[in-house]
């Protein structure tokens, strides 16, 4: 079982990130679950949504977990949000920030010692879709750093997944997933 | 003529758009709704696809949810196949129009992904508008998870719809944690999935203006007996094996099993939870971690919550020593729901079981694997003691001091 915490907030499209990421590994017959902890959130609000994998059906509703990688796709919330809640030994943080991974570390000693890649999914997201949506480009920096899919595979299957939106906007989440992919460090 | 919708085998939908989808595919004709979270996407999705020619169907916006079922009930009696969704107090404000539904006898399918009741107010999932429901009349189905709330919908129309049955019925989810959680669903093609519940025929229909009828009449003592009488006596001997004989279609329709009351490792089991929604699935998962270090345990799901499967129960429960009944809704006031129907269930068979009742999960409290390891763990015990060892009553997973009682 593969476990996944995402550290967003409301409207930044950590919902949608986590059912893409679902939408996605379903397709190469593995068993997903995606799900998020919702309030009456406003925009904004911290909040935090879920993956699980698994080659057998999820049974598991429970909403604890102890994930093997967390994704925070606001910078502020290293600082605010309990990020680090029911972390294993060996659990990647992969956080979105402008800060150089030391710099991070530095100022937040939480994470000292522990397997840290950072990115910085706003601008990346702001430079290529116009907007601070920094859910995708997330998805790019977890395929490098899991290695979980061909990076050929993964685009492909978003574009699916994204098929609704107006094809430029499609094109812009495309680049913006192989710039964290290329950047993530 | 309604457009196809090509879908995946397996599609990655949430409980919501499973339900949404199964309205499309046996082409609802009316839904008339009052949207309210965590039910809202159900409507919602099924506007998109009548907007976008996906459904021949009307969908009636209307103020409230009184008057959404009210719209149901007119568009049910002129004779068309309807359904809506709701949770919560939207289910509350609903009740008074459900008996009138259940007692005029008509088929309307209702999705209800389950939510508090407050105050406080609260959108996240437990039980208390289910139970709420209980004694209204209607058909009640319970989902464990997306792939459930997308199945029993077409089982629901199948049973309802019957001319021996017609009776209303509620599909239930559990909120956000099947409502909004998204897993893989297999799929039936749109031909597959109307055809399972085929066209809908309608009977003593207002708009068959050459054979004129009645409905929502008055009768005071004279007749209301009978009637409720006979709305009682088609629940109890003609839907649960019309229930029954549906879900054997539906297994050789799709291989997708279901059954009145779901019992997962009973056959042996010395000790047995039983419960609803998600923590049917979570309760089977911690069974099975337990049988590997070889303790006896069994997870009981009611997946028909309404007419209650007595006898099944009874049956299923036999063998077992000791009982946990959990219930995701306060009762304030006294013990359990399921606690009080699985007593009553019992009490005749000359079972030595223990039976304790455990409340948990309001608004949306996770219910959480070392939880239930905790509750066998006590039933365990009252197996060892043969009579409980801990009070009758008590909470999981309920902050500060703890709280039980009797």
């Amino acid at each position: 079982m593969l476990e996944i915490r995402w550290h967003s907030r409301a409207g930044q499209g950590a919902v949608t990130g986590a059912k893409g990421l679902a939408d996605v590994v379903s397709t190469t017959g593995k068993h997903v679950q995606a799900f998020a902890f919702y309030g009456s959130a406003k925009r904004g609000a911290a909040m935090t949504a879920y993956n699980r994998v698994d080659d057998k059906i999820i049974m598991n509703h429970e909403k604890f977990m102890s994930p093997d990688y967390v994704l925070v796709i606001d910078p502020a919330l290293v600082y605010i949000a309990d990020f680090t809640a029911h972390e294993k030994e060996n659990t990647v943080y992969i956080i979105t920030t402008h800060l150089s991974t030391e710099e991070l570390i530095a100022s937040q000693p939480k994470l000292e010692g522990k397997k840290v890649f950072t990115v910085d999914c706003i601008k990346i997201s702001q430079e290529t879709i116009g907007k601070a949506i920094p859910n995708t480009p997330m998805l790019g920096a977890l395929m490098k750093v899991s290695g979980m899919y061909e990076m050929d595979f993964f685009k492909e299957n978003m574009i699916r997944v994204l098929k609704k939106l107006p094809q430029k906007i499609i094109d812009a989440n495309m680049i913006a997933i192989q710039r964290a992919y290329d950047e993530v460090k | 003529m309604a457009d196809t919708m090509e879908l995946r085998d397996i599609e990655v939908w949430d409980g919501n758009m499973a339900a949404s989808q199964a309205l499309r595919q046996v082409q609802v004709d009316v839904v008339a709704a009052y949207p309210i979270t965590p039910s809202t996407p159900i409507v919602e999705n099924y506007a998109n696809f009548e907007a976008n020619g996906y459904v021949d169907g009307e969908f009636v916006m209307v103020e409230s949810e009184h008057a959404a079922m009210s719209g149901c009930i007119g568009a049910s009696a002129a004779g068309g196949r309807v359904a809506t969704a709701t949770s919560s107090q939207g289910f509350a404000l609903m009740v008074e129009t459900l008996y009138s539904a259940s007692g005029m006898r008509l088929p309307i399918i209702l999705n209800v992904v389950n939510r508090a009741i407050g105050a406080p107010l609260n959108v996240n999932g437990d039980h208390s508008d289910m139970y709420l429901g209980r004694d209204s009349g209607w058909i009640q189905f319970d989902a464990y998870c997306p792939q459930d709330a997308y199945d029993l919908n077409f089982i629901a129309f199948k049973v309802a719809e019957d001319h021996d049955v017609r009776l209303p019925a509620m599909v239930h989810q559990d909120g956000f944690m099947t409502s909004h959680t998204a897993q893989g669903v297999h799929t039936m093609t749109d031909e597959e999935g109307f055809n399972f519940v085929g066209e809908f025929k309608p009977m003593n229909d207002m708009l068959d203006l050459d054979h004129p009828v009645t409905h929502g009449v008055q009768t005071e003592e004279d007749w209301h007996f009978e009637h409720k009488a006979r709305q009682h006596h088609a629940l109890m001997t003609v839907a649960l094996p019309k229930i029954q004989e549906t879900f054997d279609a539906f297994e050789k329709y799709t291989g997708r099993k279901y059954n009145l009351v779901e019992a997962y490792k009973v056959e042996d089991a010395d000790t047995v939870v039983v419960c609803m929604g998600t923590s049917v699935e979570t309760a089977m998962e911690v069974v099975d971690e337990l049988r590997a270090k070889g303790q006896k345990v069994g997870v009981v799901g009611i997946r028909v919550f309404r007419p209650w499967p007595l006898e099944q129960l009874a049956e299923v429960l036999k063998n077992v020593k000791a009982i946990g009944a959990l219930d995701r809704s306060s009762p304030h006031g006294t013990v359990g729901m399921l606690y009080n129907e699985i007593a009553g269930t019992m009490f005749n068979t000359g079972t030595k079981a223990v039976l304790t009742n455990y409340i948990y999960g309001l608004g949306g409290r996770d219910l959480t694997k070392v939880h239930l390891v905790g509750i066998f763990n006590d039933l365990k015990a009252n197996m060892d003691a043969g009579k409980p060892t801990t009070p009758l009553q008590q909470y999981i997973g309920l902050r500060g001091p703890k709280l039980s009682f009797f």
